[in-house]
């Protein structure tokens, strides 16, 4: 695991506070004292709000970005396009073949934000869907028996856990 | 046929296929046996059903900061969709109400 880029919390604070006010402005592109106040105040209140979530601990800091990233969620929509066809097949069928299913999946890495992004794309894919996560065990329930089996080869969790290295 | 004419033609086509997957999600939504496996056929409806009505719109938009702003709205709803499928499965489960028609991988399904 490389060191954090973000040494200490309050770099992290001015980091987020610098780009959540840049982003209203870009959003906006209006400049009237008004707009303004209400862009003070949202910034300033989801400062406080995912302070408050424990946010800048250093776990829970997720705003890195890597261009692995996108070579993930080009992955991660070819998925999700394959597997809508599947459900949209199942659902169309006449005598509705579902056979759920009921799985464990153990992420690899130990890390929280991994940990999420990984049960987040099983929630994000059709036909899986993550009903809880603890400890790195993501109880997952899923919509056949076939998908069942294509997450327990576990493509996704070696693709999530390659992200953090480099 | 102009560039123009073309770009209606895969714009139309990808605002016709979202369309389409959101109708199935919604019929999905109403065949499914349990809270579970309707969730599944929803999830159809805020994925790709989406992911290829604002690629349909984005077309017509051309390269301008709408389409910026569009493609922004299609990451806010990946980013957030799961969140809230998530806690709607998990406050699910814990009012105890069981995924009922699903069972665990049986010994000779997991060969």
């Amino acid at each position: 695991m490389k060191p954090d880029r973000f040494h200490s919390p309050h770099a992290r604070m001015a980091t987020l506070l610098v780009m959540l006010v840049i982003a209203w402005l870009l959003w906006s592109g209006l400049f009237k004292p008004l707009l303004l106040g209400l862009g003070l105040f949202s910034c300033t209140l989801t400062f406080l709000l995912v302070r408050r979530m424990g946010y800048f601990d250093n776990e829970f800091f997720a705003l890195r970005f890597s261009m692995k990233l996108l070579g993930y969620w080009a992955w991660l929509a070819r998925e999700i396009y394959r597997s809508s066809l599947q459900v949209a097949r199942v659902v169309l069928d006449p005598s509705l073949p579902i056979s759920p299913r009921t799985i464990d999946i153990k992420s690899t890495s130990g890390h929280l934000v991994d940990q999420v992004i990984l049960a987040n794309s099983i929630t994000l894919t059709p036909g899986t869907l993550a009903l809880d996560l603890h400890e790195g065990i993501i109880k997952v329930h899923t919509l056949t028996e076939a998908g069942a089996h294509d997450l327990l080869s576990g493509e996704m969790d070696r693709r999530v856990d390659a992200l953090r290295d480099g | 046929m102009s560039l123009a004419f073309i770009l209606d033609i895969v714009s139309w086509g990808l605002l016709s296929a979202g369309g389409a997957f959101v109708f199935i999600g919604g019929l999905g939504a109403l065949r499914m046996p349990d809270l579970y496996t309707r969730m599944h056929a929803a999830s159809v409806t805020d994925t790709i059903g989406p992911a290829l009505i604002i690629g349909g719109i984005i077309l017509q938009a051309g390269l301008t900061l709408a389409s910026v702003k569009l493609v922004a709205i299609l990451l806010f709803l990946l980013l957030t969709g799961p969140t809230a499928s998530n806690a709607l499965a998990s406050a699910s489960l814990l009012a105890g109400n069981r995924p009922e028609y699903a069972q665990a991988l049986t010994e000779d399904e997991s060969q």
